[in-house]
């Protein structure tokens, strides 16, 4: 079901809301319910007798009547430590240029904002989050790495995200977290949840590596 | 109680029926790529249709038992004396030696009673990206082995015996291949994707009038098709991605390489680049039976044909299905 071709932020809001009262419906003819950046899937498992259009209607207007979840009971305030250092920071060098901002005002400007998860996927836990500051607009790298690390903290246009696994990517990178993204051992394994609000604070490498230890 | 690797073949790995409801958290659900073929299998030894089984890849393994297993492998042929589709009592200390795919890619081998493995995130299916489930989250190696569930040789015989068996350490009966295709193109079944008005003209033809082939660097995550180039709508913005949203288990879509990519077993969750078409559910396993090289032709039907396509898939399933828990008494 999609609601908006391009990025509407009260529209996203509606698609998570709308993913999680699914979610919370628990009809166990639903599978697995994902809320894109403009849209919602439902995915039937395949023993289903209905149509698939007609059962996800009628899901979505059961869903409504019942009244979707607020907002701002979607998503957990976090805090994610974030070592802004050269060594992690692969593209800072080349975002400073881009921006016209010192590296030191790139680390500030990104660590000071409130982002929220508009989005969980591509890979497990890879959240899009929105709420990037203007003046750190950078288009998507021409020439993606084959490898980002895992953790990195990576920008492009008005998002930003963490990668969850050493997986290629073309986003710049400008720092990297110890925490480990996604875990299929923790009781929560992913991270980050849709709704979230994140906050990044800057951390030097020893507490990194403190952190890191512990993860 | 154990199976011993002795050469792990191409891409052997432990897989279930998947590990469903995470989605949202950006994982998918993984699991056995052809799953009709996991069911059979797992029929046959009298397991439960979602026990974790080995899905061999187009070169298989060689194991040595290393107690009485009943076995059954299901899905594509592969070269070797191993009679296929049908319970098999392998003696103790006995090898097995799979060569190449002589028709599909992948077969399952089911164990009875099931591999001793934890599972992880409600499955025992190996998602190799993420490094977790199956065996240590990774393929088969040489030198590997793979523990059995307790009394395995006792199940087996126990199991093996109420079958009736006339034939030595096998039965005379075996069941259908139910995803092999007997001929290449593969006719694969595609709804219109979300994206198809997106494409141009040419584009929507070529997807359907071309024999498409599975490109080498295809795998589990999905199916590169090499044929005709295609080319969406020029529009004003000249962008060629487009609003990140929900992909599925046999979406097709189109980078702006022009090269289309089926998602299979281990797909994204969502994706950014436009999908033309939507493999439809019951033909997910038979595209899963090609192997690089393989050619595959599309035809485009609506809902109503995809829903008839999955039910007679489901039907040919469960009388197969019914045939052999009668062959076990049940």
């Amino acid at each position: 079901m999609e609601f908006s071709r391009a990025l509407d932020l009260e529209v996203n809001e509606t698609v998570r809301r709308l993913a999680a009262g699914v979610r919370m419906l628990g009809d166990p003819r639903v599978r697995d319910v994902v809320a894109g950046l403009g849209g919602v899937a439902l995915h039937f498992v395949s023993s289903i007798q209905e149509s698939a259009p007609e059962l996800a209607a009628a899901i979505v207007a059961q869903c409504m009547k019942s009244g979707l979840p607020p907002a701002e009971k979607l998503g957990r305030d976090l805090e994610i430590p974030v070592c802004y250092e050269a060594e992690f920071a692969l593209d800072l060098e080349e975002v400073s240029k881009r921006t016209r901002l010192g590296p030191a005002e790139v680390q500030r400007l990104h660590a000071s904002t409130e982002y929220l998860v508009l989005m969980i996927g591509f890979a497990p836990g890879h959240a899009y989050m929105g709420g990037l500051d203007p003046k750190l607009s950078v288009p998507r790298r021409a020439n993606p790495r084959a490898v980002v690390p895992a953790g990195s903290v990576a920008i492009a246009n008005d998002q930003t995200v963490v990668y969850p696994y050493a997986i290629s990517g073309g986003w710049s990178v400008i720092g990297r977290t110890p925490l480990r993204v996604f875990d299929a051992r923790r009781a929560e394994p992913s991270l980050f949840g849709n709704g979230d609000r994140v906050r990044f604070r800057a951390i030097g490498k020893q507490e990194f590596v403190r952190i890191a230890a512990n993860a | 109680m154990t199976i011993r690797v002795l050469r792990p073949g191409l891409l052997t790995t432990v897989q279930d029926a998947g590990r469903h409801g995470l989605q949202h958290l950006g994982l998918c659900p993984g699991g056995a790529m052809d799953e009709v073929a996991l069911t059979l299998a797992n029929a046959l030894v009298g397991n439960d249709a979602g026990e974790a089984a080995l899905e061999i890849t187009v070169i298989g393994p060689e194991l040595q038992f290393e107690r009485d297993t009943l076995v059954a492998v299901c899905g594509a042929e592969f070269q070797g004396s191993f009679p296929h589709n049908r319970p098999v009592l392998v003696p103790a200390g006995s090898r097995y030696s799979v060569g190449r795919a002589v028709r599909g890619a992948r077969a399952y081998l089911a164990v009875a009673g099931g591999f001793a493995l934890e599972a992880v995130l409600g499955s025992r299916s190996t998602y190799l990206p993420g490094g977790f489930g199956g065996l240590e989250g990774r393929a088969l190696k040489h030198g590997d082995v793979l523990e059995l569930g307790e009394g395995v040789s006792e199940v087996s015989k126990q199991r093996f015996s109420s079958l009736k068996a006339k034939a030595g350490h096998t039965v005379r009966w075996s069941a259908p291949p139910l995803t092999l295709a007997d001929r290449e193109p593969v006719l694969i079944h595609v709804i219109e994707g979300q994206h198809y008005e997106a494409f141009d003209a040419a584009s929507q033809r070529a997807f359907v009038d071309a024999v498409w082939r599975v490109s080498p660097d295809s795998n589990r995550m999905g199916f590169r098709l090499q044929g005709p180039q295609l080319s969406r709508v020029k529009e004003g913005s000249g962008s060629d991605e487009i609003l990140s949203g929900p992909a599925a288990l046999g979406s097709v879509q189109v980078p702006s390489s022009g090269v289309p990519i089926a998602l299979m077993a281990d797909h994204q969750t969502t994706g950014g680049y436009p999908r033309i078409a939507e493999v439809v559910s019951a033909d997910v396993p038979r595209l899963a039976q090609l192997a690089p090289g393989g050619k595959v032709h599309f035809a485009r039907c609506n809902l109503d044909t995809a829903a008839e396509l999955r039910r007679h898939m489901q039907d040919r399933l469960e009388t197969a299905l019914r045939g052999i828990a009668w062959s076990y008494g049940r």
